[in-house]
């Protein structure tokens, strides 16, 4: 079927066509099959309907991304291989438009993760890819989709490699149309209007003749295309035509969920924010550093206390430190409290350390040796021989009757309060600001709990 | 007097919501990843879009779309990342896209340290595109800079049509900081100069070579051309060399006539000070401290921390240098800074560096000692 201009799905008032007649004719090579597929695109475009206005021509580098030029669309001509990028984003701003991607056999290859990921993703782009075989442009040098054996300007001696199935490769990552043809095809318009009316990715694989470097190399020509269609085992025609959701409309209906809340308070602190309101007798800056072990809770815990010292009007910063496989290794926290804004944030050698665990003890194993007099390190009492010559004072605490998940967020209230950083209150506070319940269920308790960390446990509770 | 407890990747998603952000598109990489999983919380229940993209290069493509269709995109990535932005950044400067662009510097080349503190980018951002034309940079050196200076980068990006850099680093954007309210200060955002639908429309007119073309939206009324080829004033492809050199004396123009007023520089400098110290980004807080420490010693010294890095405010270091005849320059590099102060303090002025590149932050006490 090729239908011509003039169908009478036309909405408003009709346009005879989308070319723009003063920029005609074409610049392509005497028999280049790109003016017959514009040509093919003007119609299926003028069958739709559509206002230029809504639709969006996107265009790949090479011969092909010449074609922009002749349509009175809106126009957007990119970088090689990204057209699809483009073009996403475009009907992702924009889910009501029309977006046609016009890309060549090379824009495949440098673009052919993008093409899997649109189909993927179903996001409502048509994309033609005008497939002559070889590069045009740069000099007839072969693509992705040249097939095995042909002479370019790459492969003088036969293509040692075998073409990719762009077309079964967009069906079989989940476009919603796909089709092959070329582009001799009478059928060529309605393809392209089916491609076009689809709500999701539709990619037609059209095969062209390159009469400046394909045709003269290969004794290449329109029968042989044809009988190369018959004989690839490439499917031709339509290989997938069916209904997934279109992702630019499911995103945007996923819009209308519900606000989400300020992060950082507004100007004029209308929202969000931490409103002091305990005292602190800081009077200086102090560093603290927390090591301990994943599945410590060993970063809540300090942001519980960072947060208390924001509650009791000082300055708090909170850097971490964990191995990239969170669930194993250490779990480093480094605070510092202030009653000025802080500056540097780091803390080479803290005022005072927390050890909670082996894995924390080896990753600050050169700490202690660092810290001058008047610094204090508060170790798990079975981790004080990993601590080596300090000039810091050295107190032990016994965790072991807290769950594993309690121990940090304990010991380091109990050290915040003995150290007079903040005061229980301020902590209570912080966490009530915690707003899984579980969570701040578990941290309530550990909190309560602070004080038996400076007593043995009775050895009949002792875990071995 | 409320105050927030907020890392730098929080402030940069509250400063692009405030400044209009409705596109977001973003790789996972650290430390830029907080960026993108904040954005895609936020955007949707404010009626942007938010999207993890297949790669980098899909992820400023899909901005790059998104921006020209009408609206205000925002991308975030790490070193790593920039270098596959680079091809892009070249066409939103060519083709006039207005983009924000959040580096979170960490220490490289390469893959370098995925967790490790650097400012190895501040030349890259520079002149990490072929062609060679000017960008603008922003730099944050904390949290409540980091909301600022988004906005900032956010009007500049809308203002001049062009891409426009966030250079911030790992520390900056992934510490916990405290905030107080007063330093959360907005920055007006006016939209980009829109076309009149009741003129003849070509997309990249200008009058004088400094001005910034009028948009029309793809998908707008007024049909529009977008072009990264070197294309005329309707945006078709051009050779004609009249109007190549007008398009590429354009393209830098319009940054260079606002360099003035993109300009932003804290100078804190001290009446008959000698010595003068200047950095930027995280180290900028180092040099604060510092600066302090100096003075309870009773050493006169002031301190310039740049806040725009691109176009280099010339006219502001100029102005801090008057009398100085030592200049220290604090940042994670081996000198990226100090190789643009060292031509701005020409003339019998010593300048030396403080840098490191193993990861660690600079500490007040190097600065200090530089200075001594």
């Amino acid at each position: 079927m090729a239908t011509r201009i003039g169908s009478d799905e036309q909405m408003q008032a009709p346009a005879a066509t989308m070319l723009d007649p003063s920029r005609l004719p074409y610049p392509f090579c005497p028999g280049c099959g790109h003016g017959h597929i514009l040509d093919a695109l003007d119609r299926a475009l003028v069958r739709l309907g559509r206002p230029a206005h809504e639709v969006a021509i996107v265009t790949d580098i090479g011969c092909v991304g010449l074609s922009d030029q002749y349509f009175v669309t809106h126009a957007f001509h990119g970088l090689h291989g990204r057209a699809v990028t483009y073009a996403t984003g475009i009907k992702l701003a924009r889910p009501e438009l029309t977006v046609v991607v016009l890309i060549g056999d090379g824009g495949c290859g440098i673009g052919g993760h993008h093409l899997i990921s649109a189909a993927r993703r179903n996001v409502g782009v048509t994309v033609l890819v005008f497939d002559n075989f070889n590069f045009g442009m740069t000099g007839g040098q072969h693509s992705v989709l040249t097939p095995s054996g042909s002479i370019t300007a790459t492969t003088p001696a036969g293509n040692l490699e075998a073409p990719m199935d762009v077309a079964a490769t967009a069906a079989v990552n989940g476009a919603s149309f796909v089709a092959r043809t070329t582009a001799f095809d009478p059928g060529l318009d309605a393809l392209i209007y089916e491609a076009l009316s689809t709500d999701g990715f539709a990619l037609l694989d059209i095969w062209e003749l390159c009469t400046a470097y394909f045709v003269p190399n290969n004794r290449f020509s329109r029968k042989a295309m044809e009988a190369m269609l018959a004989s690839s085992g490439m499917a031709s025609g339509v290989l997938v035509h069916r209904q997934r959701p279109e992702l630019a409309r499911t995103l945007a209906s996923a819009s209308q969920g519900a606000p989400a809340s300020r992060v950082a308070p507004a100007a004029g602190g209308r929202a969000g924010g931490i409103e002091p309101r305990f005292q602190s007798r800081l009077e200086r800056r102090r560093s603290l550093t927390l090591a301990g072990a994943a599945g410590e809770k060993v970063r809540s815990a300090a942001t519980v206390l960072a947060r208390a010292a924001v509650l009791s009007g000082l300055y708090a910063t909170q850097r971490d430190d964990y191995p990239v496989t969170v669930m194993t290794g250490h779990s480093i926290s480094e605070l510092v409290v202030s009653p000025e804004p802080i500056g540097y944030t780091g803390v080479p050698a803290p005022d005072i350390l927390v050890v909670t665990a082996p894995e924390g003890a080896g990753v600050t194993a050169s700490l202690p040796s660092r810290m001058g007099p008047g610094t204090r390190i508060y170790v798990e009492h079975s981790l004080a021989g990993r601590i080596g010559a300090t000039r810091a004072s050295v107190e032990p605490f016994y965790a072991d009757r807290l769950g594993k998940r309690a121990a940090a967020l304990a010991v380091l209230a109990a050290v915040a309060e003995r150290e007079g950083l903040v005061s229980a209150e301020a902590l209570r506070a912080s966490v009530d600001m915690e707003s899984r319940e579980t969570v701040a269920q578990e941290m309530r308790q550990a909190l309560e709990e602070r004080q038996t960390v400076w007593e043995p446990a009775a050895p009949s509770r002792k875990v071995t | 007097m409320r105050r927030a407890f907020i890392t730098g990747a929080q402030a940069i998603v509250q400063g692009a919501l405030d400044a209009g952000c409705d596109f977001f598109a973003g790789y996972p990489i650290t430390p830029a990843s907080p960026i993108l999983a904040g954005m895609v919380r936020a955007l949707p229940g404010r009626g942007g879009v938010a999207i993890q993209a297949e790669d980098e290069i899909a992820s400023i493509g899909m901005c790059i779309g998104a921006a020209m269709a009408g609206r205000r995109a925002m991308t975030a990535t790490s070193g790593p990342g920039i270098s596959l932005y680079s091809e892009n950044v070249g066409l939103a400067i060519m083709a006039e896209v207005p983009l924000v662009i959040v580096d979170v510097q960490r220490l490289g080349p390469a893959t370098g340290g995925a967790t490790t503190v650097a400012q190895g980018d501040l030349q890259f951002v520079r002149w990490g595109t072929s062609g060679g034309y000017p960008i603008v940079a922003f730099s944050p050196s904390d949290a409540a800079e980091c909301y600022h200076l988004t906005m900032k980068a956010f009007a500049w990006a809308e203002r001049l049509r062009a891409p426009v850099f966030l250079l911030a680093d790992k520390e900056v954007v992934m510490t916990a900081d405290t905030v107080d309210p007063d330093r959360l200060v907005p920055y007006p955002v006016e939209g980009r100069r829109l076309a009149d639908p009741g003129k003849p429309y070509r997309p990249y007119a200008v009058e004088a070579p400094e001005d910034v073309p009028a948009f029309a939206p793809i998908g707008g009324p007024i049909v529009t051309r977008v072009n990264t080829s070197t294309h005329d004033e309707a945006g078709y492809l051009t050779k004609q060399p009249a109007k190549v050199d007008r398009l590429n004396r354009h393209l830098s123009a319009k940054i260079e006539a606002a360099a003035r007023e993109i300009e932003d520089v804290v100078l804190d400098l001290l009446p008959g000070a000698t010595t003068l110290i200047v950095s930027y980004g995280v180290s900028a807080r180092s040099a604060r401290d510092a600066v302090l420490e100096l003075r309870r010693a009773g050493r006169a010294v002031s301190l310039a921390v740049l806040r725009s890095v691109w176009p280099l405010p010339a006219r502001a270091l100029s102005r801090a240098l008057e009398g100085v005849r030592r200049v220290v320059v604090a940042e994670l590099n081996l000198g990226q800074l100090r190789l643009e102060v060292e031509r701005l303090a020409a003339g019998g002025r010593e300048v030396s560096g403080v840098h490191r590149v193993d990861g660690e932050l600079i500490t007040p006490e190097e600065i200090a000692r530089a200075v001594a």
